[in-house]
């Protein structure tokens, strides 16, 4: 038997595991295997009696793994939520970056840090990338309704696509709002008169 | 002056209904707070972000701060229960295969009588009965054990009860993993619209008058923080008020239809908060008075004997003592928090901060502040009465 440690991850998107899983490969020699399917999902961790099992905070799954953490059976393992009792603030670090870990009892701390390590990190990347894709949409979004709203101004006031933008601006600076907010309350205004 | 902003953790049910209208309908701002909802997407995930102070306060299932104080799963800081935000709620339902053998079994789905239900589910399903629950300490999971062990289904061998996160309860279903569930709206109606199953009991059919979710914060916030903590249960009390009118379900439900909250039709949510279930997905409909409790009979007061009677059930389960888990779990119903903060209103609230639960089978007057609020029925649906004594 091989002592390098096993973990699961619990990770739908597979893009996204097959990340976690390089970023593990790098920190260390691990038997690392992906759940990607949630039905039957206590089931399958019983059947593989991982030493860690890594899930996104955002997983409506972790609950149960709460489930398993209680297990009391004579064959079952007991895992826990991994809570560092130490003031490195691992478990603040890890529950910030969005990723919880579920470790079996009398797990060295020290094998689980560079595993905790590599997630944190990874899950990260994640959030960021999440924030940066809100964002764009949030954007483009924008654009949509301030060109629908430069169009009316275009049509209702006979004037050209920059008066109309000037326009808009001119009412946001007036109002102290955004130019975006602005243009949102001009298309909605026209929908429920038309 | 700005308004001082809390930050409050929930699951997108319709029990979060007080804290979303705490917020959107102004009780908040009445206050001088905000309230910064965070959506959380499983109970464990709210329940590590009360603990590590990412939110000030949150939505919880009436037996997690319990189990907590029991040492039950996982360390964490001390919590109090400051007010209830909800009472029933809960609903069983069947697999369609289970339902037609029901059917087949004369069983008549009339949708209140938990004896006869319970006696034709025993009889008709398979052994074990798999049962799945949105977390391992849920008043789901309390009325189901409390439900089939009165009816002499031994547990745990007779009956399996799973945790399965309410968004994958149609899945599980569908896929053999269970036989029936105990969800909080809007997972059993939209079990029914998935055409998964159908309805055989709402929770009050168990228990008339049972915690559901409360309002939790940390002990050392609730100390620090004594007058935003005072503004916090009003708001949320004054929340529950408005719900409870009849005039005020459209409106809610609307409300809480919305994306950043629950993101489905009003119409699924309305189901609820009126009373009027749809328990097939043939659309039959089922009138339920007080399917969910916002308000009356002193809802949002955290009765000490609540506490003490989910203390004992899962001192029972776990093998811990049970008179030393009643009193560590009277001890986060923090009653007296509850009733200091609601002094400067006109709410009426009991003189005692604790009851026999069960024994009231009619609304009952009792003593009170102003001397004459209306408490009750409060029925377990095989007439036991549980005396919380002096735990």
């Amino acid at each position: 038997m091989s002592d390098a440690l096993s973990i699961v991850v619990v990770e739908t998107d597979r893009d996204r595991a097959l990340l976690i899983v390089d970023s593990l490969r790098d920190a260390g020699a691990f038997d690392v295997h992906v759940i990607s399917e949630p039905t039957g999902l206590a089931r399958k961790i019983l059947a593989r009696q991982p030493d860690v099992v890594l899930i996104d905070l955002e997983s409506p799954s972790r609950d149960t793994l709460e489930e398993l953490a209680l297990a009391s059976g004579p064959l079952d393992r007991p895992v826990a939520m991994f809570v560092d009792r130490d003031n490195e603030g691992l478990t603040d670090a890890a529950i910030e970056a969005g990723v919880s870990a579920y470790v079996v009892d009398g797990l060295q701390r020290q094998r689980v840090k560079p595993i905790l390590d590599a997630a944190i990190a990874r899950f990260r990347m994640f959030q960021r990338m999440r924030t940066e894709l809100a964002e764009t949409k949030r954007a483009l979004e924008e654009r949509k309704v301030i060109d629908r709203a430069k169009g009316m101004l275009m049509k209702a006031r006979g004037v050209d696509e920059d008066e109309a933008y000037a326009l808009l601006r001119k009412t946001a600076m007036d109002q102290g709002r955004r130019v975006a907010e602005v243009a949102q309350a001009l298309v909605t205004a026209a929908g429920l008169l038309s | 002056m700005r308004a001082a902003t809390l930050s409050v953790g929930f699951i997108p049910l319709v029990d979060a209904a007080p804290l979303i209208v705490a917020q959107d309908m102004g009780y908040a701002a009445e206050e001088g707070i905000s309230l910064d909802l965070r959506r959380a997407a499983s109970w464990s995930s709210l329940r590590d972000m009360l603990n590590f102070g990412r939110v000030d306060a949150a939505q919880m299932l009436s037996p997690m701060p319990i189990a907590g104080a029991l040492g039950l799963g996982g360390a964490g800081p001390t919590m109090s229960v400051v007010s209830v935000l909800s009472m029933n709620g809960q609903v069983v339902g069947v697999s369609n295969a289970l339902a037609a053998r029901l059917r087949d079994a004369g069983h008549d789905f009339a949708f209140d009588d938990a004896r006869l239900a319970g006696e034709a589910l025993i009889r008709v399903s398979p052994e074990p009965l798999r049962i799945g629950v949105p977390f391992p300490f849920s008043m789901h999971a309390e009325l189901l054990y409390y439900w089939l062990s009165a009816l002499g289904l031994p547990a745990p061998q007779g009956v399996e009860i799973r945790t399965v996160p309410p968004p994958l309860m149609a899945d599980a279903m569908e896929a053999g993993e269970i036989d029936a569930f105990c969800v909080g709206e809007p997972w059993g109606s939209q079990a029914i619209e998935t055409g998964v199953g159908t309805l055989l009991l709402p929770g009050r059919a168990i228990w008339e008058f049972s915690p559901e979710k409360v309002l939790a914060v940390r002990n050392d916030w609730a100390e620090a923080e004594e007058a935003m903590l005072g503004r916090l249960i009003r708001a949320v009390w004054r929340a529950g008020r408005w719900l409870a009118e009849p005039g005020s379900h459209i409106l809610a439900a609307e409300m809480l239809s919305r994306s950043p909250y629950l993101d489905l039709p009003a119409e699924i949510i309305e189901r609820a908060l009126t009373g009027r279930m749809v328990i097939t997905p043939q659309g039959d409909e089922r009138r339920v008075p007080r399917f969910i409790e916002f308000h009356g009979g002193a809802a949002t007061f955290p009765w000490r004997s609540q506490a003490q009677w989910i203390g004992r059930q899962l001192a029972a389960r776990t093998g811990l003592d049970r008179d030393a888990a009643a009193r560590a779990a009277a001890r986060v119903f923090r009653s007296d928090l509850h009733r200091a903060a609601l002094a400067p209103t006109r709410a009426d609230l009991p003189g005692a901060s604790s009851k026999i639960e069960g024994a009231m089978g009619q609304q009952t007057a009792v003593a009170s502040g102003a001397g004459h609020l209306i408490l009750g029925p409060d029925r377990f649906f095989d007439g036991k009465v549980f005396d919380p004594g002096h735990d």
